[in-house]
């Protein structure tokens, strides 16, 4: 699967999707190379979603081309299906089913051998393995965001979309997920990942790209960003991680996640 | 890709069978309403019914009672569907190497199961009520033929409300004129004792010609043509139905 790095894992030419007179996508441009982290950055309703779905052969557009892992989306979905997992905004469980039902239904639907052994490693990465036989629907809301990415990651897909990965997580949940991604980059997975969070781009990604209005407007690396941005936001980006330090150091080192939503697993199941 | 249809569609409704399974209610609920009207016509209303035939009543009504069974069962099927359409679990299906098909057929196969083992249930109690038929295996392979035929046409109309609803009620609310149809039909009461127009009406609509077809295999008496106008129904039903969802499905997931 890394035998394609001098290819970009993701190629996107001069797509547009438009629903009606709604514009949504205008032209899209770019690359992302094998095993790195690509951020889409930008604001509510610049089309991060419909570039994402298009992508993930959900959705066709109207015109351009787009290939991922060698396949292209239109006339290769399957190909294309067979290389992916999309973590969308939602987190895409079942609510119904435990945690390690999840990542067995998902395992058995990719055919792998083993689910259960899968599952079990899954639910371990993920420090989920206390919670593995409680009902998604009793996590917390970072408990089941992990769960949503471990399934998305069932049989080592070699291309990862993440669609807003840490909307509506706490603190601590978002520093698991980016750790998790750092992890996975490391691996050797290329990872696109949208985002409205300018700190998330910044910690994760090696090129960030800003998508407004339908059209990629900026494309570079945080140093090449860094110095377009006035000064004025550099000191709001920084004010953030400070605040961010003093919540973690009032309310306990990340490290102890794993053990409170296990601690609060038991409370809830008594 | 192909090779896994069977094999993903039974994954997939393993899932869906395991959703019942957690939450029984949804088999309880679909009989309790069939029960209730059974004990109502047959207690309360069914001595001022005269039905024209030597028949114990709930003999006479049975039929119709099942097929309110399975029209208010599937209003689950829509359910399921839409919940699964809401939550994002169907985005990552679609966007896994699944077989499109397989997604849907698994929820029409748990809807077959879920429907057939309400109506066990509402023929248990049947039973304990008095009916009672001399009808042979034969005749019990006829009914439960009809019966699953009928399941599959209305739950592919299930599948069409629940791909195209916008709120968890739409998705359900399609059945109520589902489960109202046996009411003017000949499932109660004889359909000469109905005005004119209503009476043409309950004669030509499918539910008559079931009810016909499976009263007389339960009473043991010849089908006569209206076994063939109730396949007739059935097929037509379930062919319109299975067109328009998959028609729909197809517009939805490109």
């Amino acid at each position: 699967m890394t035998t394609k790095t001098r290819e970009p894992a993701i190629r996107v030419r001069a797509i547009t999707k438009s629903y009606k007179d709604l514009h949504v996508l205008r032209g899209v441009d770019f690359d992302v190379a094998a095993g790195s982290i690509f951020a889409l950055l930008g604001s509510n309703g610049a089309g991060k979603t419909t570039l994402v779905r298009i992508l993930s052969t959900l959705l066709k557009a109207n015109t351009g081309t787009a290939t991922v892992h060698g396949f292209d989306v239109s006339s290769a979905p399957g190909d294309v299906r067979k290389s992916i997992s999309l973590t969308g905004q939602f987190a895409a469980v079942d609510e119904v089913l435990t945690g390690r039902e999840n990542l067995v239904l998902v395992a058995k639907l990719r055919h792998l051998k083993n689910p259960d052994a899968i599952a079990d490693d899954m639910l371990a990465r993920f420090s989920l393995t206390d919670a593995g036989n409680r009902r998604a629907a009793t996590y917390s809301g970072g408990m089941r965001r992990r769960l949503d990415i471990a399934m998305s990651l069932v049989g080592n897909p070699p291309v990862v979309f993440l669609d807003e990965p840490t909307t509506g997580l706490d603190p601590q949940a978002r520093t698991e997920v980016w750790q998790t991604v750092k992890q996975l980059a490391k691996d050797g997975t290329t990872i696109l990942l949208t985002t409205q969070y300018l700190d998330e781009a910044e910690q994760l990604a090696d090129r960030i790209a800003v998508l407004h209005k339908g059209t990629i407007i900026q494309n570079g690396t945080l140093a090449e960003l860094k110095q377009l941005l006035p000064s004025a936001k550099v000191e709001y980006v920084e004010k953030q991680p400070t605040l961010e330090e003093v919540f973690l150091a009032l309310v306990g080192d990340t490290s102890d996640t794993a053990d409170e939503a296990a601690m609060s697993a038991g409370e809830e199941s008594r | 890709m192909t090779a896994h249809v069977l094999s993903d569609t039974g994954t997939l409704t393993g899932r869906s069978l395991r959703h019942i399974l957690r939450s029984p209610d949804t088999i309880i609920t679909t009989a309790v309403t069939p029960v209730a009207l059974m004990l109502l016509f047959v207690y309360v209303l069914g001595g001022a019914i005269n039905t024209g035939s030597d028949e114990s009543y709930i003999n006479y009504m049975l039929p119709g009672i099942l097929l309110i069974t399975i029209a208010s069962g599937i209003a689950y099927t829509a359910y399921r569907l839409f919940l699964d359409m809401r939550g994002g679990i169907f985005e990552r299906f679609q966007s896994m190497p699944i077989p499109r098909p397989s997604v849907l057929w698994a929820h029409v196969l748990t809807s077959l199961v879920a429907n057939l083992a309400s109506i066990v249930i509402v023929t248990g109690v049947a039973l304990i009520m008095g009916f009672r038929t001399g009808a042979s295996v034969a005749d019990w392979l006829a009914v439960a033929g009809i019966l699953i035929l009928f399941t599959l046409a209305l739950t592919w109309i299930a599948v069409i409300a629940g791909l195209s609803a916008k709120t968890v009620d739409g998705a359900s609310a399609f059945s109520y004129p589902l489960i109202f149809l046996p009411f003017i039909s000949s499932a109660f009461v004889p359909t000469d004792s109905m005005p004119g127009p209503v009476a043409w009406f309950a004669e030509n609509q499918p539910v008559t010609s079931i009810v016909n077809t499976l009263r007389a295999l339960f009473a043991q008496q010849p089908v006569g043509n209206d076994i063939w106008i109730a396949l007739a129904w059935c097929a037509g039903i379930l062919v319109a139905a299975y067109a328009a969802a998959t028609a729909i499905y197809r517009k939805k997931i490109s």
